[in-house]
């Protein structure tokens, strides 16, 4: 009788390609997501050495990082990120990659055309040199962010040196509240661990709130795994993926996909295999959850206020939350509905699929963004844009007054023209509040896209639960 | 880039916490698409005053810190994206060697790519680093790889970890790529075991 295995255990397992004692483990890649940022040294370094890459048929590339999001009949007029996006079309050509340009039908954020591809598979071994790549985990593959000298090695050699984690399950048990959606819940998550708190583990994201919500949901909670430090965040593979996957275009057709579902269903953890760390959550007690600092863990429900620092006893804690409130411009203690917003984005890897805009479509209907406020919506692919207008929820945000933009990771980083101007203030549907991210001096508020479509007509943030 | 051994260089102490690598390199210098020249733009938001003066507020353009090659910091640091162009910047800053409390796992693994040393040390051993650095002109530190030691000549000295390969890779200067392509033959063996819905 084999000892009983957590998820990540058999992937890993399955995927160790040689481990030698005092060594890393060499662990095989089976599939490689590539974009323009950081990929341009990587291939470089390629060609410098007369390597090839390994596995084109295991590799895609995208540039999405920096591409402007107005029409795509309009030139890129930013010379340094049209190079950098001309250089990735090259390397593509060059090397034998496939790549999925801005003129392409299934063009978008890397972390969203994997999934609706079909490339993002279950037991899969995923990576990008983007640190999002856990996105993937969503679908029970081990998918993690590497940089570019791991890009490189991955290029050359399809696997990658790798030091096995430690395992944490984060258990969410109940049933979410009406209101409260998958970006509550991993916002929540990381409010209460901390964003180191998971540095050195991979986590499984388990119990029924997380077994009940969709593949999109299920992405926004794995996407976000690195903000609570953990490289990667798995989802055990169920009916709800097999039914996501099956007829997607690099999905296994016919015989093949019988094979894989047989296989799938495997990868689940085993009844009595342990995780190093558990970490439990009631569903019932996560409301809408908005970021009132510079990290994603400074986070607090939308019923809360600003915290403190006079309360709070120690002394770098503090210091870091006097500096955040700060740069962010809040008072202590302000109710978090009291907070004026200047600028709405919806959009990104962790928020730009079909349902995150449909979600916000519904708050807004009928509706106006308030005269303060410019919003915008960015798709995250170039398919999920066609399916929104074809069911007429691009109408319902022009409406409103939303700006309705061309896919592109746009202002979630804000290395395109979408960035906000010192001292604007964002309801963000994106990952990071880190100073400067969404532009320098800009400030972020982390929330979901029905709290960042309510706070676009309010002009401040409202408890969406109570929107009518 | 070139590996080391020891090295014996000038504290920076940086005492912050959760130091992310959109600080470290702000976006708008990740559109470059060479490897080098991230010198100047490390730490940009913070370095330079709206009209391009350098703050004389931000720690690392004081007088006293400049030249250093060791930086020591708060926890969590490298945290958020993974972009190699924060290790690129530090090391043609000169730093070295990184001294915290935790680091963010991607960038800790980016900088041995790099040749350049992170430091995990209890939080109260920091702390002494840091009161000592900010506290003493000129305060320099000695780093052991092979002993795997930290000392400063004047009472301070501590033993780290840190793991045997990447040690080995960091002392002798060696490209990873290179050692895995000796492999080549196990990674075939590897992949005729696939199964055929990936692609074998």
């Amino acid at each position: 009788m084999m000892t009983p295995r957590t998820m990540f255990e058999k992937v890993w397992d399955s995927h160790v390609v040689l481990q030698e004692p005092g060594q890393p483990a060499v662990i095989y890649i089976d599939l490689h997501l590539v974009h323009e940022v950081t990929s341009p040294q990587a291939f470089d370094g390629l060609r410098l050495a007369g390597r090839k890459v390994r596995r084109t048929d295991l590799t895609i590339a995208v540039p999405d990082h920096n591409v402007p999001t107005w029409s795509r009949d309009l030139p890129i007029t930013d010379e340094i990120a049209r190079t950098q996006i001309e250089t990735l079309d090259h390397n593509c050509a060059e090397f034998g990659v496939t790549l999925y340009g801005l003129d392409s039908p299934n063009h978008g954020v890397v972390h969203i055309i994997g999934p609706q591809l079909g490339y993002t598979q279950p037991g899969m071994t995923i990576v990008c040199g983007d640190s999002h790549t856990a996105t993937h985990g969503a679908f029970g593959s081990l998918a993690f962010g590497i940089g570019t000298s791991e890009v490189e090695h991955v290029l050359a050699t399809q696997t990658l040196l790798q030091h096995k984690p430690k395992t944490m399950e984060v258990r969410v048990n109940g049933t979410l509240p009406a209101g409260v959606t998958a970006k509550d819940i991993i916002l929540a998550v990381i409010g209460r661990i901390g964003t180191a708190g998971a540095t050195g583990y991979c986590i499984e994201y388990t119990g029924e709130a997380i077994r009940s919500l969709s593949m999109e949901g299920r992405m926004t909670v794995s996407n976000m795994s690195i903000e609570a430090g953990a490289r990667a965040g798995l989802i055990a593979p169920d009916e709800t993926t097999f039914a996501y996957l099956k007829g997607r275009e690099f999905a296994p057709k016919g015989d093949l996909w019988e094979q894989a579902v047989a296989d799938w269903k495997q990868l689940a953890t085993d009844p009595g295999a342990t995780y190093d760390r558990v970490e439990i959550f009631a569903a019932a007690d996560i409301v809408p959850q908005v970021t009132w600092g510079t990290n994603p863990g400074m986070v607090a429900p939308v019923t809360d206020r600003v915290p403190d620092p006079a309360t709070m006893a120690d002394v770098t804690a503090r210091a870091g939350v006097e500096r955040a409130l700060e740069y962010m411009g809040l008072k202590a203690n302000t109710p978090i509905t009291g907070v004026n917003i200047d600028r709405v984005f919806i959009g990104s890897c962790t928020n730009g699929r079909i349902e995150d805009l449909r979600a916000a479509a519904a708050v807004i209907q009928g509706k106006q963004v308030a005269p303060t406020v410019y919003a915008m919506v960015v798709p995250g692919s170039y398919q999920v844009k066609i399916q929104a207008e074809a069911e007429g929820l691009d109408q319902i945000f022009k409406a409103a007054g939303f700006d309705w933009r061309e896919p592109g990771c746009s202002m979630c980083l804000g290395m395109n023209p979408d960035i906000l101007k010192p001292g604007e203030r964002c309801a963000s549907t994106s990952n990071r509040n880190f100073e400067g991210r969404q532009g320098k001096g800009g400030r972020t508020h982390l929330v979901s896209p029905a709290m960042a479509a309510a706070a676009a007509v309010a002009g401040h943030f409202v408890d969406v639960r109570n929107w009518k | 880039m070139q590996g080391f051994s020891q090295h014996t260089g000038l504290v920076a102490p940086m005492n912050r916490e959760n130091v992310d690598t959109d600080q470290i390199m702000p976006k708008q210098f990740l559109k470059r698409i060479e490897r080098t020249g991230y010198g100047p733009f490390a730490f940009f938001d913070w370095r330079y005053l709206p009209d391009g003066a350098p703050n004389p507020e931000f720690e690392l353009n004081r007088p006293q810190y400049q030249g250093a090659t060791v930086l020591v910091t708060g926890q969590n640091f490298g945290c958020g994206s993974s972009r190699e162009h924060a290790p690129w910047g530090l090391a043609e800053l000169g730093f070295k060697v990184l001294i915290a409390p935790s680091f963010a796992d991607i960038f800790y693994n980016n900088c041995f790519k790099n040749f350049m040393l992170p430091v995990v040390l209890p939080a109260e051993q920091v702390a002494k680093v840091m009161r000592r650095a900010e506290s003493t002109p000129g305060y320099k530190l000695t780093v052991d790889v092979a002993a795997q030691t930290i000392s400063d000549g004047d009472g301070f000295s501590v033993a780290f970890e840190v793991d045997a390969f990447r040690k080995h890779c960091l002392v002798n200067g060696l490209d990873d790529i290179g050692l895995t392509l000796q492999r080549a033959s196990v990674i075939a063996a590897y992949e005729g075991t696939r199964p055929a819905y990936r692609g074998a």
